[in-house]
């Protein structure tokens, strides 16, 4: 069943208004959260545990992604306890590389990225046939772009339906949604945007694509998942969020754990309602967690870049 | 896999959010050293005095130190080196002079931050999050921002010839020991006055480390001189006769008879005292924004503020689902340690404050409110209160019409912006309020018709040295803060001191 767009909803979804004030300052209290020894290394651990582990490049190679998958499954190969990460997360040709180095029975999931990434200025039945070929490719997840241009202008029909036909075309995938906030210019526009997508059939809701700046920034997660929030007090389902672009070291990663717990509480505190967007956090995460062991920091060049 | 999830018998969604983020301790290191007993400041020296009482950690009731007790006689040499100091070196010192003492106190400040907002902690029972980031850093800019005024008081009154007053005797309450000894002593120093300043009985340690930090920098003997004691050593002090200013923060009923005391006299005063605020949100407010402005109304500071919004009035159409809104965001703040740096809500000050707060929740009670409290544990020492919130009370309740100083919000509800104001406006207290609504036309209409000295729109205890702040009816007269914080310690225009 495919949801149908009413404008008395968009409506609503539209009336949402944001203090950007209050907001920033919720921000600075959540980013004062003390972490440390116990509970630091279990968000640590927790956050690899989430990551989208991420290359976007027009130079992407095939190596490249069967070293990407390599790092998503063993992060760091003298560390065995360490989790994997959640998925990789690569371009659509890329999908079947991908697919071929993490095996039929993979614990990370393949996202790719589809829609005409990044700016989805393509027509929908090419976003459509490129989704539906990353699925058949062995795509997860997909995470589509809306049309920005549409929501600015305020064709909510225009985005709600992409957004639903897709969903359509992602069959057992699921669906992450992004809405490029450093976009959208207010955050009223993003709780809007939020809602929208929910609505037409989000699984995730998906801050950037890492393309433009800013990307995950605080005020705009927090907005995200106070959208979540009440998506799921209304009806019971729930969404995920994925924070993606501009996350690179492990004490943001962290008070980004500390807003979901605080706003949503224990049950999004897993890989499976919460992942980050990121290429160099892992590295980051990597360097904190061994240095708890080890004493002191490694040099960030013992890790590997993908 | 399911969506959903943590459905509840009645089928209503409900979110796993205590507990959710458990944290490990993150206490503050403790880097300064009390000593046994303290005395008094008096020109520029320590000196011991006579009698004592004990100062406590309200968190752990560990003993601090023991305080001298002081008399009418250390009273009497504390003017008399303030009176000498006002006559000396300080009343002719050029403001420019002046203006350098306090750019240096106000670095020295910053400079021993953490030491002072430990210290603050421990004799306060506050959270280390706000002494580090609101009492400690607001001090300071009070002083950089009356520094600044020191040679500028020609501004401050157009075409006169400003003169400070004398002699000015302060006394401050427990809730922001340091801070309200900053809003006392930076403009009446930065306008050439001395002071014989009382601190709180319960909290009078900070005040002993600015005097250390005053005698650092130099600041000339009798400029400011601490005399600690109980309510007696304040009436000493500003039932003096040679004092030409009295400068009060506390109750309002300590308020009164320290204006029964100075009745007749030449003495001028300023007053900050209770208030019982309203918080108003109407129905086009940002929700969640509202939420975290209640929030910082009534549970910052364990709600012993006096201008806490204390009464939140909301929109009928919003009001069960706003409260659902606050609920969910108390659930997470967390009440424990105050040196750890996680800790939300720190302890009551005092087991005397503490049975206050508990004897209005029991009258709650008994007239009819429904009570509701977070479920965060609660240490096993110390004083400790959860946030609560009072619903199904009216206008005519003990709690809705008396200061009750803990973190305790007493909910009503109006229809209209007009029966939103009456119920604001019914209270015989008048310090702060606080209205939120995303349209800008309603905000103004409703913030003039408030009758309170500070009126906050989308936003509640936002502090800036700038601005004025202070009461109106039972709450108090005069302002502290900003230019209208320099004249309540100036001689009228031109006029002789």
């Amino acid at each position: 069943m495919t949801p149908t767009f009413s404008p008395a909803a968009a409506r609503e979804w539209r009336s949402v208004r944001v203090d950007d004030a209050t907001v920033n300052a919720r921000i600075s209290r959540a980013r004062k959260r003390s972490i440390k020894t116990e509970s630091k290394e279990r968000l640590l651990r927790l956050a690899l545990s989430m990551i989208d582990l991420t290359t976007l490049e027009g130079a992407d190679t095939p190596e490249k992604v069967r070293s990407l998958c390599r790092k998503a499954v063993t992060p760091l190969a003298e560390r065995p306890d360490f989790p994997h990460t959640a998925a990789v997360c690569v371009y659509p040709n890329l999908v079947p590389i991908a697919a071929a180095a993490l095996g039929p029975n993979r614990e990370v999931k393949i996202a790719s990225v589809a829609t005409g990434f990044p700016s989805g200025h393509v027509p929908l039945r090419l976003k459509v046939a490129e989704t539906e070929a990353a699925v058949k490719a062995g795509a997860d997840e997909i995470d589509m772009v809306i049309d920005r241009g549409a929501f600015l202008s305020g064709d909510d029909e225009k985005v709600f339906s992409e957004i639903a036909a897709i969903k359509a075309a992602c069959g057992d995938a699921r669906l992450k949604v992004i809405l490029e906030t450093g976009e959208l210019g207010t955050l009223d526009n993003v709780a809007a945007a939020s809602r929208l997508a929910i609505h037409a059939g989000a699984d995730f809701i998906k801050t950037s694509t890492g393309k433009i700046s800013p990307a995950a920034t605080f005020p705009v997660v927090l907005v995200m998942l106070e959208a979540i929030r009440e998506h799921y007090l209304e009806t019971g389902v729930m969404i995920g969020m994925k924070p993606a672009g501009g996350i690179r070291d492990a004490k943001s990663a962290m008070h980004h754990l500390v807003l979901v717990a605080e706003t949503l509480g224990a049950a999004w505190m897993t890989p499976e309602w919460y992942r980050f967007g990121a290429s160099s956090l892992a590295n980051d995460l990597l360097r904190q967690l061994t240095r708890r062991e080890d004493g002191y920091y490694q040099s960030p060049r013992r890790f590997s870049v993908d | 896999m399911s969506n959903t999830m943590n459905k509840r018998k009645d089928d209503k969604p409900t979110l796993d959010l205590a507990g959710a983020l458990d944290l490990s301790p993150a206490p503050e290191s403790c880097p300064v050293t009390i000593k046994p007993r303290y005395g008094h400041f008096i020109d520029g020296e320590f000196v011991d005095g006579e009698g004592g009482f004990a100062t406590i950690n309200p968190a752990t009731g560990e003993h601090l130190a023991e305080i001298a007790e002081g008399t009418q006689a250390e009273v009497d040499r504390a003017v008399k080196a303030a009176r000498k100091a006002f006559e000396g070196p300080w009343g002719k010192m050029s403001g420019l002079d002046r203006g350098k003492y306090l750019y240096r106190l106000a670095r020295r400040i910053q400079e021993k931050s953490r030491e002072l907002a430990v210290l603050e902690t421990m004799d306060n029972g506050k959270p280390i999050r706000e002494t580090r980031d609101v009492d400690i850093p607001l001090a300071a800019q009070h002083f950089f921002y009356y520094a600044g005024w020191a040679d500028k008081l020609a501004y401050a009154f157009p075409g006169g010839v400003p003169k400070p007053l004398g002699v000015a005797g302060q006394v401050i309450p427990w809730n922001f020991p340091f801070l309200m000894a900053a809003w006392k002593l930076a403009p009446a120093l930065a306008t050439g006055n001395t002071v014989v300043l009382k601190p709180a009985e319960t909290t009078p340690l900070t005040a002993m480390y600015l005097a250390e930090l005053m005698q650092e920098i130099d600041l000339p003997p009798g400029v400011v001189n601490i005399v600690n004691g109980m309510g007696k050593t304040g009436a000493a002090v500003v039932g003096h006769s040679d004092i030409d200013k009295v400068a009060f923060t506390g109750s309002t009923q300590v308020g009164r008879i320290i204006m029964r005391q100075i009745a007749g006299s030449k003495k001028r005063a300023t007053m900050e005292l209770g208030g019982k605020g309203a918080h108003l949100v109407f129905a086009d407010a940002p929700l969640d924004q509202a939420v975290e402005g209640c929030i910082n109304g009534i549970f910052f500071n364990q709600g012993h503020v006096c201008c806490a919004g204390s009464r939140l009035l909301i929109e009928e159409s919003i009001a069960e689902e706003f409260i659902e809104r606050l609920k969910r965001r108390v659930e997470v703040l967390r009440i424990g340690n105050p040196l750890d740096k996680n800790t939300d809500i720190g302890a009551i000050n005092s087991a005397e404050q503490m049975g206050t707060i508990e004897r209005y929740l029991s009258i709650g009670k008994e007239e009819g409110a429904t009570t509701w409290q977070s479920s965060c544990p609660v240490p096993d020492q110390g004083f400790f209160i959860r946030p609560t919130i009072l619903t199904g009370v009216s206008q005519t309740d003990t709690v809705v019409r008396e200061e009750i100083f803990g973190p305790v919000l007493s909910v009503l509800t109006f229809r209209t912006p007009a029966e939103a104001v009456k119920k604001a406006n019914d209270t015989e207290y008048g310090l702060a309020a606080g209205v939120w609504s995303e349209k800008t036309s309603k905000l103004f209409e409703v913030a003039h018709a408030l009758n309170a000295g500070v009126v906050w729109a989308n936003g509640y205890n936002l502090f800036d040295p700038a601005s004025p702040f202070g009461g109106v009816r039972h709450s108090g007269f005069g302002r502290e803060g900003g230019i209208a914080g320099l004249w309540p310690y100036l001689a009228d225009q031109g006029g002789a001191a």
